[in-house]
This record gives C-alpha cells, sequence and structure tokens, in this order.
C-alpha cells in the first residue's frame, strides 16, 4: 500500500514537468505553429531556474523565495528563448520543425557555456539541495489513506501544475482568448476575414509555449537533480510532444498521457522496492518511457487529430 | 431601382498583379436594396474587385465610397464595421467549431471572462428564424451539408449587421435544389433592405435573380444592363467580347471499330458493396457515349476501374482489342486512354507544380521530355508554350504554378495535356463543371473535334443539357448498374428520366407509352 502510494507519488514529480511542458505545446500548436523546440525551452527553463535559484539564496533571498524567483525567471527567459521562433516562423515563414531544431541545438549549447562561465569551467550548477523546493503536506488532504500519499505530499510546483491544467482547458474552451487562438490553427483565413490577428494569437501561442516549458524545465532542476548540467533535460520535451499527440491536443488529454509517461520514469525508481523486479536489468528500466512512447505514437496516435493549419505559415494571398 | 440611393460606389479601381492587369480602371454602382449581378469570364477580375471592396486587396489606384463618404478599407475588420459582408466561395469556416462559434468568432458575446455561447445560440437562432436559414446553432460544421453552410456564412454577415453582402459564386458548390432555396434567402435579404452583390458567370441564375447585371471582361467593365431589358444572349456576348453558341454543332457520327469493350465489370465499395455492377458497353471510334444519372451511382467508381486508379473485382476492359483488367494507370495511359478526370485539383494537377510541369505529368520520362532520367527542361517548356498558345491557356507565364490560374484556364491545360497526346479514347468526366459559357463552348467544341478526328470518347456528366447536345448515345446508370442504352435525343427525355431515378429500360417504356 504505502509502496503503491509513493509509487504515484514519483508518478507526480515526474508528471509534473511533462504536464507543463505539454500545456505550452498546446497553446503553441493550437494556433498552428509546430514546435519541436520544447526540448530547448525546458534547458532554457532549467538552466535558469538553477542559476538564479543559486545566486539569488547567494544575494540573501531566504526560504523558499530564492526557489520561487527562479521559477520567475525560468518562465521570463523561456518566453524570451521562444520569441526567437515566433520572430522566425510567423514573421519571416521560416519553417517551422526546422527553426524548432534550432532552438534545442542553441538552447543547449548555449547553456552549457555559460555554466561552464559561471561555476569556473565546471560542468553542473553548485547544488541546490538546501534552497531547492522541499515537499509539503496539504493539512487535513494528506491524512487520506493512499490518495493522501499519492497526491497531497509534494512539491508546490506540483500543486501549481495540477491548477494550470484546469486553467489551461478553460483558457481554451471557455474564453474568447481561447475561440480565437483555436481558430487561427484550424482556420487561419477564417479568423482573419472575421478581423481576429493571426499574427498576434500565433505569437501569443509561441510565447506561451516558452514560458510553460520554461517552467517545466524550471521543476525538474528544483525538485529533481538538484543541479542543472547537460543531462539535466535529456528528451522530456520530445515525451512532452508525444503527450500533447497522444493527449490529442486537448490539455487534460495531454496530461492523462503525459502521468503515464511519468509513471514509467517513475517505475524505475521504484523497481528495486519489489523482489521480483530487482532481476530486471536497470538499462531496460531506462530504456521504458521512450519505448513507450515509441510504442505508443505508433499504435494509438493514428486517430489523432491535429489543427488543419498546424505547420502552415499564413498567407492571405494564397487561393 | 434607380430611384433608390447609392449604398457603394467603387471609382477608377485599379489592381495590379505581377505580369497582369486584374482590374483596369473600374467603376462600379450599388444601390440600396437591389441584386447586383457582377459577371465575368473565369478570371476577369471579378473576385479580385469583390476582395477590394471586402478590404483583402488595396487598389494601386481609384477609391471607395460607402453611402456617400469616402472610405479606406483597409482590411475585413473595416469592412465589417463599415456593415460590408462578404461569403467567400471557398467558406471560411472553422470545421471542428459549432455554427453558433464560427458566427460569433472575432466578435463574441461574454459574461464574465466567459464566451456566452449560451445568449450565442439564442441571438443565432433568432436570426436563422427571421431569415428563414432553417440553420441549428449547436451542429458542427463538419457534420452539416454544404448548403447550410453557405447559411452560416450569410447569418455570420447579418450577425454583424451587414447591410450589402457580397456572394463570390455562391450557387458553385450547391446542388439544384439548394440553388433554389438559396435564390429564394437572397430574395428575401434584398426584401428586407439589403443590397447585394453576387459574382457568378452563370446566365440563367442572373435572369432569375438580378436587377442589375454589370459584365467585366479582361479586368475592364464593358456594361451594366438592366437585366428586365437584357437577354441571355446579350449577358454572354458582353462577357465573352463576341457572339457564343449555346447550341452544340455536329455532324451525325460515322463509328468505327469498337474502341473500349466493357463486358461484366464489378466493382466493390468499400463495404464489400458492389458500387459498379455487371456493366456491359461499347464505345466505338469517332463516337461520343455518355453516362447520365444522379451523382454517387458509380460513375467515379467505374471511372476508377476503367483508369486503373481503383481494382475492379471481375469483368473485362478491353481498349482496342487489348486487355486492362487490373492495369496499372501506367499502362492504361500508354494503350491511348486520355483521362480528364472530375476532380481538377485533386487528379488533373499538382497544384503547386508549373504550369509547364504539368502538361508533361503523363509522358514526362519519355523522350524529349527526358533522357537517361534526367529532365529536359527546355523540351518540357517548349511542349507548354505550343500547348497553351493552342488551347488559349491564359496565365501570366508558363511558369506559373498552376494553382493561380481561374478554373476555365486550369481545365483548358489538362485539356490541351490530355488530347494532345492522340489518344484512342478520351474520358472526359464533368469536363465543364465550375466553367463560364466561353469556356464551355470551347471546351464542347475541343470533345467533338476528338470525335470527328475519329477517337472514342466517354462523357460522364450530371448535366442532362450537355449530355443531349454532345453525346451520340446514351446509357443510364443507377447504384452502379446499367439501366438502359439509346441514341441521345431529348425525345427520350423522360425515358431518362425514369431511369435515372432506377426503373429499367423495359418499365421505362411501359410508363411512356
Amino acid at each position: 500500500m504505502e509502496a503503491i502510494g509513493l509509487l504515484l507519488n514519483t508518478t507526480l514529480v515526474f508528471s509534473t514537468a511533462l504536464i507543463l511542458v505539454a500545456l505550452g505545446g498546446i497553446f503553441s500548436e493550437r494556433s498552428g505553429v509546430v514546435n519541436i523546440g520544447l526540448e530547448g525551452l525546458m534547458i532554457i527553463g532549467a538552466f535558469s531556474a538553477a542559476v538564479f535559484t543559486y545566486f539569488s539564496s547567494e544575494w540573501g533571498f531566504g526560504g523558499s523565495s530564492a526557489a520561487w524567483f527562479g521559477v520567475l525567471m525560468s518562465i521570463v527567459l523561456g518566453a524570451a528563448f521562444s520569441l526567437l521562433h515566433a520572430v522566425a516562423t510567423i514573421t519571416f515563414k521560416a519553417n517551422q520543425v526546422i527553426i524548432g531544431v534550432v532552438i534545442n541545438i542553441l538552447a543547449f549549447g548555449l547553456t552549457i557555456y555559460l555554466v561552464k562561465s559561471l561555476f569556473d569551467g565546471s560542468g553542473q550548477t553548485e547544488n541546490l539541495s538546501g534552497i531547492a523546493f522541499t515537499k509539503y503536506n496539504v493539512p487535513y488532504l494528506s491524512e487520506i489513506p493512499l490518495l493522501g500519499d499519492a497526491l497531497f505530499k509534494t512539491y508546490p510546483t506540483t500543486y501549481l501544475c495540477y491548477l494550470l491544467v484546469f486553467v489551461s482547458w478553460y483558457a481554451l474552451y471557455r474564453t474568447r482568448f481561447g475561440l480565437r487562438l483555436r481558430s487561427v490553427g484550424e482556420h487561419p483565413g477564417a479568423a482573419d476575414t472575421v478581423g481576429i490577428s493571426v499574427i498576434k494569437y500565433r505569437y501569443i501561442g509561441v510565447i506561451l509555449s516558452g514560458a510553460f516549458a520554461g517552467l517545466g524545465g524550471a521543476t525538474i532542476a528544483l525538485t529533481t537533480t538538484y543541479d542543472f548540467s547537460h543531462t539535466t533535460i535529456s528528451g522530456q520535451g520530445f515525451i512532452a510532444i508525444a503527450a500533447i499527440i497522444f493527449g490529442r491536443w486537448h490539455p487534460i488529454g495531454a496530461a492523462g498521457a503525459a502521468l503515464f509517461f511519468g509513471f514509467a520514469q517513475a517505475l524505475r525508481f521504484q523497481a528495486d522496492l519489489f523482489e521480483w523486479s530487482q532481476s530486471i536489468p536497470n538499462e531496460f528500466l531506462y530504456m521504458l518511457p521512450y519505448l513507450l512512447t515509441l510504442l505508443l505514437l505508433a499504435f494509438a496516435a493514428g486517430k489523432s487529430r491535429a489543427p488543419s493549419a498546424l505547420g502552415d505559415p499564413y498567407d492571405p494571398g494564397k487561393r | 431601382m434607380e430611384h433608390q440611393p447609392i449604398v457603394a460606389e467603387l471609382k477608377g479601381i485599379t489592381k495590379r498583379f505581377p505580369g497582369i492587369v486584374a482590374n483596369d480602371n473600374i467603376s462600379f454602382q450599388l444601390r440600396k436594396g437591389e441584386i447586383h449581378a457582377l459577371l465575368g469570364e473565369n478570371g476577369a477580375g471579378k473576385s479580385t474587385l469583390m476582395n477590394i471592396l471586402f478590404g483583402l486587396y488595396q487598389p494601386d489606384e481609384g477609391h471607395i465610397e460607402i453611402n456617400g463618404e469616402p472610405v479606406v478599407i483597409d482590411g475585413a475588420g473595416k469592412a465589417i464595421e463599415l456593415r460590408i459582408g462578404m461569403v467567400h466561395q471557398h467558406f471560411k469556416l472553422v470545421k471542428p467549431f459549432t455554427v453558433a462559434e464560427n458566427i460569433i468568432l472575432g466578435n463574441e458575446p461574454t459574461k464574465g471572462i466567459e464566451v456566452d455561447i449560451k445568449s450565442a445560440n439564442v441571438r443565432v437562432r433568432e436570426l436563422s428564424d427571421q431569415y428563414g436559414l432553417k440553420v441549428d446553432p449547436r451542429f458542427r460544421i463538419e457534420d452539416i451539408t454544404v448548403g447550410m453552410q453557405q447559411r452560416v456564412e450569410i447569418l455570420k454577415t447579418l450577425y454583424r449587421g451587414a447591410d450589402i453582402l457580397i456572394f463570390d459564386e455562391p450557387s458553385a458548390v450547391l446542388t439544384v435544389q439548394e440553388i433554389d432555396e438559396l435564390m429564394e434567402i437572397l430574395r428575401a435579404l434584398a426584401r428586407e433592405g439589403k443590397s447585394i452583390i453576387i459574382i457568378t458567370h452563370k446566365l440563367k441564375e442572373i435572369m432569375a435573380l438580378a436587377d442589375t447585371c454589370t459584365v467585366i471582361r479582361r479586368g475592364k467593365v464593358v456594361g451594366s444592363v438592366n437585366v428586365k431589358e437584357s437577354s441571355e444572349r446579350q449577358l454572354a456576348e458582353l462577357m465573352v467580347g463576341r457572339s457564343v453558341n449555346f447550341q452544340v454543332n455536329k455532324e451525325k457520327s460515322k463509328p468505327g471499330k469498337a474502341i473500349l469493350e466493357l463486358s461484366g465489370l464489378t466493382v466493390q465499395g468499400e463495404h464489400g458493396k458492389a458500387v459498379v455492377e455487371d456493366v456491359t458497353f461499347q464505345i466505338r471510334a469517332g463516337e461520343i457515349f455518355g453516362i447520365a444519372g444522379v451523382d454517387g451511382n458509380g460513375q467515379t467508381q467505374l471511372v476508377e476501374a476503367i483508369t486503373g486508379m481503383r481494382k475492379a473485382n471481375s469483368g473485362s476492359i478491353k481498349v482496342n482489342g487489348k486487355e486492362l483488367f487490373g492495369a496499372s494507370v501506367r499502362n492504361v495511359t500508354e494503350a491511348g486512354v486520355s483521362h480528364i478526370p472530375e476532380d481538377r485539383h485533386k487528379h488533373g494537377l499538382v497544384l503547386d507544380f508549373t504550369v509547364s510541369e504539368n502538361m508533361v505529368l503523363n509522358n514526362y520520362y519519355k523522350e524529349p521530355y527526358s533522357r537517361t532520367g534526367i529532365l529536359n527542361y527546355k523540351a518540357i517548356d517548349d511542349n507548354a508554350s505550343k500547348l497553351a498558345q493552342q488551347f488559349d491557356v491564359r496565365m501570366s507565364s508558363i511558369h506559373t504554378e498552376a494553382r493561380q490560374l481561374s478554373g476555365g484556364n486550369q481545365q483548358k491545360a489538362i485539356i490541351a495535356r490530355e488530347l494532345t497526346r492522340d489518344p484512342e479514347l478520351i474520358i472526359a468526366v464533368q469536363p465543364t463543371r465550375g466553367l463560364d459559357v466561353g469556356a464551355i463552348e470551347f471546351v464542347h467544341k475541343q470533345l467533338v473535334e476528338a470525335r470527328n478526328a475519329g477517337k472514342a470518347v466517354l462523357l460522364v456528366s450530371f448535366e442532362l443539357e450537355e449530355l443531349y447536345g454532345l453525346s451520340d448515345r446514351l446509357a443510364v446508370i443507377y447504384e452502379g448498374r446499367i439501366m438502359g442504352q439509346m441514341e441521345a435525343d431529348e425525345k427520350n427525355e423522360e425515358q431518362i428520366g425514369l431511369m435515372m431515378a432506377g426503373n429499367v429500360m423495359g418499365d421505362a417504356q411501359r410508363h411512356t407509352v
């Protein structure tokens, strides 16, 4: 019982980043812009969080305020970095996939370079234990058997993530903003002829993806690795893309898919808890999240329907 | 109408695109409560002019007055503000959204920070009832018919309070019955005091519907006439600039040997049910064989089976004595079969290729167009220039993307390619769909000439007039079966009508007697 609670709890911790990044990707893709730069935006977020949390603590930010400052900076810098993507693909109509790849490579190289210059040639930032986030038990709710262990004894960023899933769904499906954003991704010509600025909504979509991916990256640095190095983000951005597709570009669907992938990641940390699982070679467990992504997308995602105008730059003159 | 005030006036509008003057010093007046037709051939510049009035393009010269006030319309938003609405030929609807969501988009009623979909539904229903549009606001666009989608587009303009409504070729996508409904709606709108501009090249609709008709030819206004005092013939002549022959001139056919022989051809559809069943007929050299029938009775599958695009299940397809059952498209093509397909965008042209490339789509691999697998663009371009001239395909250059051509010119390009390959059999499916009278006349003439030169022609059409005019013999298809064959003569009209509704030939004769 306790083991299951722990397994679910770890699942949530790992899923948090995936969910947040997937939500960001949904905003971008629903507006019609493919964003495979999510991995790179996560790298920017994880890096910013690790660096600003460390230095703000040095500057005297006490308690969890250093970590929150790191989170804030990861959101701001993630959004700022995604602006590169927006300018290239929306204003200059560059190929969205290529720009996404460029974002990934650029983010990787840039952050490693900066880490080495900031931390005297070291490949990683200082360890953040003690100043990063700690788990917080929600009063009363955490007393519930199993559910309490699974859901309500976790990091503040995970609670924030629960909230953002709901907020994203509400924004996309209940507000004027969401209706317009989705219309731009489905049929930009229709939006344009009723006076909606396709360019504006696509910029917003891409910038939101940067902000969310930055936040997602930050949660990894501040709740899982406690530092930033070149291995901190290793494919989670791509798994988040898989979660978007598998979740049919819907916040709740994508959150469900991300939970599943998070579960696969959590399994490897829990494997030594059970006798039967100890015999499985570690390498296989490490492979699991990626393998599942591959299998799910190959077999289950065929029916998934992408926004109609996804990947097409808007050209009002085209017949 | 002359006593009604002018609500919109375009003065001296000129618009140039690279290589072409789309609008050349055009002036145009619209009066309150009138239905004003804008007539012109495909590519004459009608849509460009209306896109200028709706703010999607900016004129290079000239200006616009709305209710006597000079205005600059620099976008659709501004046009909406001036109470101008446009129903585009290709609907601007978001497919996964509901009717109401599409209508309110850009102008959403809100309650707090939420879109107030309830009051939107109520408002849309009110408007729909007021104009008799019969639209349910809660349906998704992807689930409703094309006719209803068009009514949603009309509601979109009414919801924004439009007084001037522009319709771009509104009947092009509709069935006959839907066209009648649309005409009723347009008349009702005009009675309510809305001013309507309808872009079209269908003369019958103009005669039935419009008060005034302005005719544009090659970017210039050639006349503005009162429809009541005019005739179809006069409008057609104004439009194409010469007298138009509505009747197809042809001599009696002198058929030769059998070119296409089908026997017992059966094709199964997706659900295992036969969509073409036991079809047997012959087409001889020098005759046009028409297939009549309501859309969706197996015509598409029959043609796809003959051309090799779809696998037939049993039977025999012989062209010039050669068995082509199960042959690939290329084998069929090389056996001397030309195909003018039903959907020219999907099967006739590669829209993103140039006209020049499109002209060699089915023989690019042969000399002189390629040698040892390398394309010879000089030969390809020479071929295109020659064909474009011979078939009067109008475009800014042979290196223009096929997408940029008007529908009529796209069809001419396909016909040029297919007829100059010296085929034995020409299969033409709905060859004049969406074309103006000038282009229709051209296509008909080409098919008759091919027949006179001894080709066999298989013509599939949903328009009986076209079938009577062109065919030498006719067959009627119903639910995949041939109900009967006969001479193409209007005397058989009633019988053909009965057969199209599913009566076999014997029954039909009994009814007519």
